[in-house]
C-alpha cells in the first residue's frame, strides 16, 4: 500500500497528498475567550499549501489555543475554519483528523501504559481490526493479522528513521521528554496526513536529531505535505519557515517572509517590549 | 515477585488458573473432610463453589472489558443482570394458563431465545446510558450507571410492570412478591436440544452407585457447574481476542487518553459505545446464568451490594487482565463468598457446643469489665457469616495499600493482533514462510 520509500527509507503510506488548491487551511475571524482572558481575538490567516509555516508568539499569545480551535479540542466563540474547501468547523477532533489534519501536543502525551510499538501502532487509518466483528469473528480475523503485520513493518521503518526503534518495547511512560516529543512526531506521521500541525516539536530534542528531522521535514514538505509550526527558537523558525505567522495578545499581528518579520518593528516590540 | 509465581506455573496462564481451582477445590475437600461430608455433601460442596466461581469470573472478566481496558466506571452491573433475567423470563416462560402456578406468563419462545433476548436487552440498556453518559466525563457514567441499576430494580418492583399485555399474552415481571421461572430446567432443555436428553438421565442413573437416593440434583449441579466453565473459557476467549485487536488497542488508548485517541481520527465515543453494550450483554447473559435455575426471582436481588461484589473481584484479581479476572472470582467466590458460610460451618463443628453471646453488646462487655476476650471472640465466629462484607472491607483496605493492582493488574497484555517484540531482523529474514499467530 505504500510507494513513498524513496524519501530516506521513510514510508508515509498513500504518497504524497494531491496538490489542487494553494492554501488547504483557512481560519477566518477565529475567537476564543475563557471567562475573562479573550486567548484567540479574530485570528484571520491561510497556511500555503507544501510550506512550512512558522507560527510564533510570546508565551501566552493563543498559539496552543489556536491549534485546539482548528483541530476541534476546542468550539471557537467566533470564526470559522477552511480545510481543502471544506468548513470544518465544530468537526470532532477524529473526523478532522481522518480528513488529514492531524496535530502533535505542546506537553507530549504520550500513552504511557502502553509500548512505543503499540502507541505507534494505534495511528494509522483504516484498520480492518478496528472493527469488533472483524477482531473477534474466526476466518475474518485473518485479514485483521495480515494488516497487523503490514503495519508493524511501516511502523518499524519510522521507529528507525526517528531513531526510537532501541526504545520499541519500552512503556511509553518510561521515555524522557526528548523521546516522547519524537515518539508524537512520528505517530503523528504515521497517520498519514496532509497538514502537520506541530507545537513545539523539537523542545527537548538534542540538536543533531533536530537537524535530521527538519531535513525530514523539508523532504515531506518537497513531496506535498503541509506543516504549521509552533516554535520559539527564532533562528530557528527564520531559518526553515517559508512564511511567518506572528500571534501577539491572542491577535494576527503581522505575517509575511521571515525576512520581513525579522525586521517588523512590532514583532521586536512584542517580544521585548511585552512581558515575556 | 508474584509474576515469578505465575511464570514458574508450567502451561502459562491457563496453568495458573487450574493452578488455583486446584488449590482452592482441595481446600473445600479438605474442609468437608474436616466437617464429616458425606460423599453427597462433598460433591454438593464442590457443585455450588463452582457455580459462584463461575458467575464471578464471568462477571469480574466483562467488567474488566469497561474498567480494565476502557476505563469506563460501571457501578450498575447488577441492573443488567436483572434486566437479563428478566427479559428471558419474560420471552421463555409459558404462555399464562388460568389456575397455573404462576400469576403471569411469557411469551413461550425456547431457553436460548430468552438468553439472547436477555443479552439484547442488556445490550440496548447499556446504550440507552452510554448515550448520553459517555459524552460526559467519567464519574457520570458512575453515576448513571447506579442510578440505572436502582431504576432497575424499582420498575421490577412496582405494579405497573407486574402484569401486562404483549403480543396479546398476558405476561408480566411479577412485582414485588417475584417471578416463577417455570420453564423446562435449562439442563433439561439444553440436552433435549442436542438430542442427549436420555443418555444424560442414563448417566444420573449410573449415578445411582454413588449416591443412592436422588441423585439428579447432585448431577445437576455438577453438570451446570461445568457448563459455566465453558461459558466462563468463552468469554474468556471472546475478551482476549477484543483486547489483542485494533479494537482492542483503541479501548486501551481510549483508558490512558482519549484525547490523543481522538486527534489520531479514532471515533472514540462509537469505541466506548460498543464496548460498553459488549460488556453489558455479558452481564446480562451472566445475570441469565446465574439466577435461571433458581426457581424464581424477586427484584430486591438485585441490589448494588451484588455490583461491588463484582469489582471486589476484580480488583483482587487486577483490571486489565483477562486471566487476572478470572482468578479474581475465583479467588472472591471462594474465600469471600463462599468462605466465611464453609468457615463457620467448621467452627461449629470444630467447637459444636460454644454459647456465643447474642449481641455486640454482651460480647464487649466482658472485655471492659473482665478483660475477658472470649465471648467477643465467640461472637464474632458466631456472625462470621454476617461479617462477610467487614471481611471484604478489611481486604479491600489490604490491597489498596499492599498491592494496589491486585493479582495480576501490573502485568501488561499487548494490544495487539500479533506479538509486538523486538526480535523483528530474523523475522524479516524468515519471512514469507507463513504466519500462524492466528489459532
Ligand atoms: N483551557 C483554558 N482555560 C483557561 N485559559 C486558558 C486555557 N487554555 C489557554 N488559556 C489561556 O489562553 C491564553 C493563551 O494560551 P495558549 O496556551 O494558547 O498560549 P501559547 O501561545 O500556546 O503559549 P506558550 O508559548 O506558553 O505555549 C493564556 O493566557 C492561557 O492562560
Ligand atoms: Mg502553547
Amino acid at each position: 500500500m505504500s510507494d513513498a520509500a524513496e524519501s530516506g527509507g521513510l514510508t508515509l503510506g498513500s504518497g504524497g497528498p494531491g496538490i489542487d488548491e494553494e492554501y488547504p487551511l483557512q481560519a477566518e475571524g477565529l475567537r476564543k475567550a475563557f471567562g475573562g482572558i479573550t486567548a484567540v481575538e479574530d485570528a484571520s490567516f491561510r497556511v500555503e499549501r507544501g510550506s512550512v509555516t512558522g507560527l510564533i508568539g510570546p508565551n501566552g499569545a493563543g498559539k496552543s489555543t489556536t491549534f485546539n480551535l482548528i483541530t476541534g479540542m476546542l468550539d471557537p466563540d467566533a470564526g470559522t475554519v477552511t480545510f481543502d474547501g471544506e468548513d470544518i468547523t465544530g468537526l470532532e477532533p477524529h473526523a478532522i483528523a481522518n480528513r488529514g489534519l492531524v496535530r502533535t501536543f505542546q506537553i507530549a502525551r504520550e500513552l504511557q501504559d502502553m509500548t512505543v510499538l503499540e502507541n505507534m501502532m494505534l495511528a494509522p487509518k483504516g484498520q480492518r481490526g478496528e472493527s469488533l466483528w472483524r477482531s473477534v469473528t474466526p476466518g475474518v480475523r485473518r485479514e485483521v493479522i495480515d494488516q497487523e503485520s503490514e503495519l508493524l513493518e511501516r511502523v518499524w521503518e519510522v521507529l528507525e528513521f526517528f531513531d526510537i526503534d532501541h526504545l520499541a518495547e519500552e512503556y511509553a511512560g518510561n521515555l524522557s521528554g526528548g523521546q516522547r516529543k519524537l515518539l508524537e512526531l512520528s505517530r503523528a506521521l504515521l497517520t498519514d496526513p496532509d497538514v502537520l500541525l506541530l507545537d513545539e516539536p523539537f523542545a527537548g530534542v538534542n540538536p543533531s536529531l533536530e537537524k535530521r528531522l527538519l531535513e525530514h521535514i523539508h523532504e515531506l514538505r518537497e513531496q506535498g505535505y503541509t506543516f504549521l509550526l509552533v516554535e520559539h527558537d527564532m533562528d530557528l523558525i527564520m531559518e526553515n519557515c517559508g512564511r511567518v505567522i506572528v500571534l501577539h495578545q491572542g491577535q494576527i499581528l503581522t505575517e509575511g517572509a521571515p525576512a520581513e518579520i525579522q525586521a517588523n518593528e512590532e514583532v521586536i516590540e512584542a517580544y521585548l517590549g511585552g512581558n515575556v | 515477585m508474584r509474576d515469578d509465581v505465575v511464570a514458574r506455573i508450567p502451561g502459562g496462564d491457563t496453568g495458573a488458573i487450574v493452578a488455583v481451582l486446584l488449590v482452592i477445590y482441595a481446600a473445600y475437600v479438605l474442609a468437608g473432610v474436616g466437617l464429616g461430608f458425606s460423599l453427597r455433601g462433598q460433591l454438593n460442596t464442590v457443585a455450588t463453589l463452582t457455580f459462584f466461581i463461575g458467575v464471578f469470573a464471568m462477571l469480574s472478566l466483562a467488567l474488566n472489558l469497561h474498567w480494565g481496558y476502557t476505563g469506563l466506571f460501571n457501578i450498575g452491573i447488577v441492573g443488567f443482570m436483572a434486566v437479563g433475567i428478566y427479559v428471558m423470563a419474560l420471552v421463555s416462560k409459558p404462555l399464562y394458563e388460568a389456575g397455573g402456578a404462576s400469576q403471569v406468563g411469557g411469551l413461550g419462545l425456547p431457553i436460548v431465545v430468552g438468553m439472547l433476548a436477555g443479552m439484547a436487552a442488556a445490550a440496548l440498556l447499556g446504550l440507552v446510558v452510554a448515550l448520553p453518559a459517555l459524552r460526559l466525563r467519567a464519574d457520570y457514567l458512575a453515576i448513571v450507571t447506579i442510578a440505572m441499576s436502582e431504576i432497575v430494580r424499582f420498575s421490577f418492583l412496582s405494579g405497573d410492570f407486574q402484569q401486562f399485555q404483549l403480543f396479546g399474552e398476558r405476561v408480566g415481571f411479577g412485582g414485588g412478591s417475584g417471578l416463577i421461572l417455570d420453564y423446562t430446567d435449562p439442563i433439561e432443555a439444553f440436552f433435549s436440544v442436542v438430542g442427549l436428553w436420555d443418555a444424560y438421565l442414563g448417566v444420573v442413573d449410573a449415578f445411582g452407585v454413588l449416591i443412592p437416593t436422588n441423585p439428579k440434583p447432585i448431577v445437576d449441579g455438577l453438570v451446570y457447574g461445568a457448563l459455566l466453565l465453558g461459558f466462563v473459557a468463552a468469554y474468556f476467549w471472546l475478551l482476549k481476542r477484543t483486547g489483542e485487536s485494533p479494537f482492542g488497542r483503541v479501548l486501551k488508548a481510549i483508558r490512558e487518553d482519549e484525547d490523543v485517541a481522538n486527534s489520531l481520527g479514532k471515533n472514540t465515543n462509537r469505541f466506548k459505545i460498543k464496548a460498553f453494550m459488549l460488556g453489558c450483554a455479558l452481564m446480562g447473559l451472566a445475570g441469565v446464568l446465574w439466577f435461571m435455575r433458581s426457581g424464581a426471582v424477586t427484584p430486591n436481588t438485585f441490589r448494588p451490594r451484588i455490583t461491588f461484589f463484582i469489582w471486589i473481584a476484580l480488583i483482587i484479581g487486577g483490571a486489565g487482565s483477562n486471566t487476572g479476572s478470572v482468578l479474581g472470582g475465583a479467588v472472591f467466590a471462594a474465600l469471600l463468598y463462599q468462605g466465611p458460610r464453609t468457615l463457620k460451618n467448621l467452627i461449629d463443628a470444630v467447637l459444636p457446643s460454644t454459647n456465643a453471646p447474642s449481641g455486640f453488646g454482651p460480647a464487649v462487655a466482658p472485655l471492659f469489665s473482665t478483660l475477658d476476650p472470649a465471648p467477643l471472640l465467640f461472637y464474632t465466629l458466631d456472625s462470621v457469616r454476617q461479617l462477610q462484607l467487614v471481611f471484604m472491607g478489611l481486604v479491600l483496605i489490604w490491597l489498596m495499600h499492599n498491592r494496589p493492582e491486585g493479582m495480576l493488574g501490573h502485568r501488561k497484555e499487548t494490544a495487539a493482533g500479533i506479538p509486538l517484540t523486538a526480535q523483528r531482523a530474523q523475522k524479516r529474514q524468515a519471512a514469507d514462510g507463513g504466519g500462524g499467530d492466528d489459532e
